[in-house]
């Protein structure tokens, strides 16, 4: 068959287009269903005999207002120890995963000292290693160390963190394909060249999402500190409740975390969504 | 004459599983020796021992008459001197073309960034891949990977070159082009070891044919030889059926 230029292509059939009903309506339902339960709800918990109690222990706008600037001071540092502590914990936690991918008898005990601290590290709870730290170290005075309680907390978070991101990066580079290593050995690479250049920018994009949410767990839990007496916003707010029997403080503390976690949260689904539809992409 | 590449009585498992059954080769400077044979006869794993990508059990593999399991050949020097490019391409799915091309050059022979660059451009042009330096391999055809492949071997420069069924991927009027570069570089004198399908290729460019079944050299000789007059049944009975799949 020919077509001759004249004939004529039939045009494709128009996009469907969606009535005011079908757009809107499916909408307007969950909008109305949500408002409605949350709304009994509301009415539920204000309606309690006990409300206007726990209005005025918990959400007490004077209370909050009054206790807000201390708080926020707190929470700053909350925030300057989470991102120092990230750039660290990324930095010693990768060298941590190298040292554990490590292969030939030279660099046996970095391999060694690797397996053993995550070991170590990793099942120590947390908090624990904080009070090691934040009251141990200082407490040793040991010449030319700082000895503030802030300094030693951090630490015990990036050393207790980076255990756990060394396993992430470690997953991500045992991910990288055999085939990549052979690629990189046969052009002449080094161990450490083919680490640099061909394994850990594909393993650190493997496990970015991963990464972001113990960037996240960390990111509360930076309020451990307050159990050596670091002023953050934890402290804060406890002080503040120790003084004035009111709880208040407590709920201005956590709205400030949840104003950072929340983000974050959203930021780490991006991310994860992002790396899904490039993987997807790939094997496509 | 010195051997470019000697291998004797080379051996090696995969577990129990036998997959170079004493191989014994030898290839002379300057020379192009074709490996043939069926899918799993061993002719990956043979150029990756000469490569020391893989460990061998029994035998020895000597380059320019030393072993390279010689301590002269323990850092990178055996790389730097035989070059490979695989069956599946294997680039750097996180480094664009020219960097992937680069890479070698710049950082184990560190040849400056501008004349790693100029050559790797050469190149591209050479193999009608120009327009494609920035290109990351995910947007390329896997004809197009394969041709940067061996573009990425061939930066290094060095003396002996193994492909890996490397026209196994292109298009058919793609193959005429490799083809002519790969006799450029035998011209040049390089000295290669290249696995393939395509006999019409094998016939083209190699001094020897060798013809591998279950990790042996059941026969070897001038192409002219091997492909039109075998003497061994199991090389006709292979060459029958790469002549019933029509790639004779
Ligand atoms: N990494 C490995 N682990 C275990 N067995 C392997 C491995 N690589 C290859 N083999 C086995 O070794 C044998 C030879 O494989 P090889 O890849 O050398 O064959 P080939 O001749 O290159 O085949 P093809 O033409 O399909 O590429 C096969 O039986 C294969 O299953
Ligand atoms: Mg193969």
């Amino acid at each position: 068959m020919s077509s001759s230029p004249e004939t004529r292509v039939p045009a494709p059939p128009a996009r469907r287009t969606l009535s005011f009903r079908e757009r809107y309506v499916p909408f307007l339902i969950s909008f109305a269903s949500v408002a409605v339960v949350f709304g009994l709800l509301a009415r539920l918990v204000t309606s309690a005999q006990q409300w206007p109690r726990i209005k005025l222990q918990f959400f007490n706008a004077d209370a909050i207002r009054a206790s807000f600037p201390l708080v926020f001071r707190g929470f700053l540092t909350n925030m300057s120890v989470w991102v120092i502590a990230l750039f660290a914990i990324a930095g010693w936690a990768l060298m941590l995963a190298i040292f554990r991918s490590l292969s030939g008898p030279l660099l046996a005990p970095l391999k060694v000292f690797a397996i053993l601290y995550i070991d170590l590290l990793r099942g120590i709870p947390s908090l624990l290693l904080v009070l090691l730290f934040g009251f141990g170290v200082p407490a040793l005075q040991i010449p030319g160390l700082p000895r503030t309680g802030l300094f030693w907390g951090g630490v015990a978070m990036v050393l207790g963190y980076s255990a756990y991101a060394a396993e992430v990066y470690r997953s991500g580079m045992e991910a990288v394909h055999d085939g990549q290593r052979a690629a990189a050995k046969a052009l002449g690479l080094s161990q450490w060249q083919t680490l640099r250049f061909a394994i850990v920018p594909q393993a650190v994009r493997n496990v970015l999402p991963a990464l972001l949410n113990l960037a996240v767990a960390l990111q509360k839990d930076v309020a451990l500190l307050s159990v050596i007496g670091v002023r953050d916003a934890v402290r804060e707010a406890q002080i503040y409740t120790a003084r004035t029997f009111n709880y208040s403080s407590l709920i201005a503390a956590a709205m400030l975390f949840l104003a950072a976690t929340i983000p974050m949260a959203r930021f780490t689904d991006y991310v994860a969504r992002k790396d899904q539809e490039r993987r997807f992409q790939r094997t496509v | 004459m010195m051997k470019r590449i000697r291998i004797e009585n080379l051996t090696k498992y995969y577990g129990d599983n036998l997959v170079l059954d004493a191989i014994d080769l030898e290839v002379e400077e300057h020379e192009v020796v074709c490996l043939i044979g069926a899918s799993g006869s061993g002719k990956s794993t043979l150029l990756r021992c000469v490569n020391k990508l893989v460990p061998y059990d029994h035998g020895r593999i000597l380059l320019d008459d030393i072993s390279i399991d010689d301590e002269r050949f323990n850092t990178t020097e055996l790389y730097k001197r035989v070059g490979i490019v695989f069956q599946a391409y294997n680039l750097f799915p996180h480094m664009n073309v020219l960097d992937n091309i680069t890479l070698a050059p710049r950082r184990v022979h560190r040849t400056s960034r501008a004349e790693s660059e100029a050559r790797a451009l050469e190149l591209l042009d050479m193999f009608g891949m120009n327009g494609y330096a920035h290109s990351y391999p995910e947007r390329l055809s896997g004809g197009q990977q394969q041709r940067v492949a061996i573009i990425r071997a061939l930066a290094t420069n060095p003396e002996v070159l193994m492909l890996d069924e490397v026209t196994a991927a292109l298009d058919p009027e793609l193959i005429g082009g490799v083809l002519k570069i790969i006799k450029d570089l035998k011209t040049q004198g390089m000295t290669m070891m290249i696995v393939t399908h395509e006999m019409g290729f094998a016939r083209d460019v190699a001094d020897r044919v060798c013809f591998l079944e279950g990790g042996r050299i059941l026969e070897e000789g001038l192409p002219q030889k091997i492909l039109a007059h075998p003497e061994n049944p199991r090389t006709r009975q292979f060459l029958q059926r790469i002549i019933e799949a029509g790639r004779l």
